[in-house]
């Protein structure tokens, strides 16, 4: 998977979850403040990104360093190349 | 202690007609079955019935996103039918969330829907790591109420009657005494359901659901008529703005009605079968309570489902306290049984008649089953102006509701 179809996936499985406006998928949109997420959204994304990408995300500690989708972006990358190299 | 007196200022209707009360009554004084065949139905093992009468036409994301996301459609229907119930009424934001506004309404089950997939995922793997986090929020016993609390900023009290059939009116009449004790000034109060091939199949299985009219849907189900077979399982959620006298007045809103009187009660006898006995002394109760005599009620609307005993049960008990004279009707062979939303929805039904003075027959009802007492039974829209009305709700488990509405006076 190209960083771009990662990209592509995250803002597809979110916008269909969170009823979001595409266009508002940029980078530096902040989940909270700009898309509006909140606690149990996020416990929602979690999920759906498991199911969209098939990994196990929820014990690691750097989920809740997440503020932007450009972060999410970054998380989900960093996590696929790490299984691909295992 | 002096009781306050209760009086209805709004309405909110979604049923198998689709939303609005004038939708409803339109469908129902046209005489036109909203019950259609679902073919769906025939995957499931062992259901015989292929009939239902579901809601349409309603957009449920009219409502917020965050606020919809732990609703089921059952809570879709209820917050729909509050909203316009206190567009009616003409509720301020400020009555909505001052804590003098409380609500009461039910529902039969939590969304079994939602349960069926929770369950579904969770038996592939035993796994609750799929779990969205608003599952549960959409099974709870008070969902309803919780919902449309949350949704339309509701800070006063908060009950959930769960009765099955006998919910929507128990939560109006629960609402009612609420007011009467003066603990507070306006209730919601009603009762939503959802359609799911459970709910038919829990008559089904005790051979109380209509299957002999699967290719001709709009012939069942039949209330007191000798060909009827059984319930039709419908959805939607009836939902009434009721508040005391004294605060009507002070805001200065048109009154639809006042609540004269409301009786409850447990039948030990069968927690399925019902009683002659029991429906007899719930409608004395409520007559009582009401304060009012067997002769001064000018119209009935029965619970009669269209199964066998409960048909012949309830006209059995209507004639040994109202004889042949008064006007009976079921609004079942129209829509089906909404289950927890009949006895709220049926009651607005009944108030639109009295508004209107215009009587809703029973639909199917061509040959009264000989069993059945002798009673008025409607057959055709009756032009008649009616002062006094009385809902029955009859529900498994052994729970009587019955509650006398009365035209609104001033002395």
């Amino acid at each position: 998977m190209t960083e771009q179809q990662i990209i592509d996936l995250i803002n597809s499985s979110l916008v269909e979850e969170f009823e979001l406006d595409p266009a508002s998928m940029s980078p530096d949109a902040n989940i909270y403040e700009d898309l509006g997420l909140d606690s149990l959204d996020t416990v929602d994304m979690v999920i759906v990104l498991e199911g969209a990408f098939k990994f196990k995300i929820r014990e690691e500690e750097e989920i809740r360093e997440i503020r932007t989708l450009g972060d999410i972006y970054r998380f989900v990358n960093g996590k696929s190349h790490q299984i691909k190299r295992k | 202690m002096q009781l306050k007196r209760v009086v209805i200022t709004g309405c909110g209707s979604v049923s198998p007609y689709g939303r609005g009360v004038d939708t409803l009554m339109e469908g129902l004084l046209a005489g036109r079955s909203a019950v259609q065949n679902f073919p769906d139905l025939a995957a499931i093992g062992g259901l015989r019935t292929r009939v239902a009468a579901k809601v349409s036409g309603i957009n449920p994301k009219e409502i917020p996103r965050k606020d919809r996301r732990s609703m089921s459609a059952m809570s879709i229907f209820a917050t729909m039918a509050s909203q316009d119930a206190l567009a009616q009424s003409g509720v301020t934001t400020e009555q909505l969330t001052s804590g003098r506004l409380g609500i009461s309404l039910g529902s039969t089950v939590g969304s079994t829907k939602t349960t069926e997939e929770l369950f579904r995922d969770f038996f592939t793997d035993s796994s609750l790591e799929r779990m969205k986090s608003t599952i549960f929020f959409q099974i709870m016993n008070h969902s309803c109420a919780s919902n449309v609390a949350q949704a339309l900023g509701i800070s006063g009290r908060l009950l959930a009657p769960s009765a099955a059939c006998s919910t929507g009116c128990q939560a109006i009449g629960y609402g009612y005494e609420l007011i009467a004790m003066g603990k507070q000034d306006m209730m919601l109060c009603g009762g939503a359901d959802e359609f799911h091939p459970l709910t038919a199949a829990t008559f089904d299985n005790i051979n109380a659901a209509s299957v002999g009219f699967n290719d001709s849907p709009s012939c069942t189900p039949r209330p007191f008529d000798r060909a009827r077979d059984g319930v039709v399982c419908a959805e939607g959620a009836g939902v009434v703005l009721i508040e005391s006298l004294d605060s009507a007045i002070e805001r200065g809103v048109p009154i639809l009605a006042e609540i004269g009187g409301f009786a409850t009660l447990s039948d030990p006898r069968s927690i399925a079968n019902p009683n002659v006995e029991a429906m007899e002394r719930c409608m004395r109760l409520a007559l009582e309570d009401a304060d009012l005599g067997a002769d001064e009620i000018d119209y009935i609307n029965a619970h009669a489902t269209a199964t066998e005993q409960g048909d012949i049960a309830e006209s059995e008990a209507i004639s040994r306290i109202f004889g042949e004279l008064v006007p009976v009707s079921s609004l079942k062979g129209h829509m089906g049984h909404t289950m927890a939303a009949s006895g709220s929805l049926e009651l607005i039904a009944s108030l639109e008649m009295m508004s209107r003075g215009r009587l809703v027959p029973t639909l199917n009802l061509e040959e009264v089953d000989p069993a059945c007492s002798t009673l008025n039974y409607l057959r055709l829209v009756q032009a008649t102006e009616i002062d006094t009305f009385v809902k029955n709700s009859f529900a498994f488990g052994g729970v009587n509701s019955s509650i006398v509405v009365r035209r609104f006076t001033h002395d």
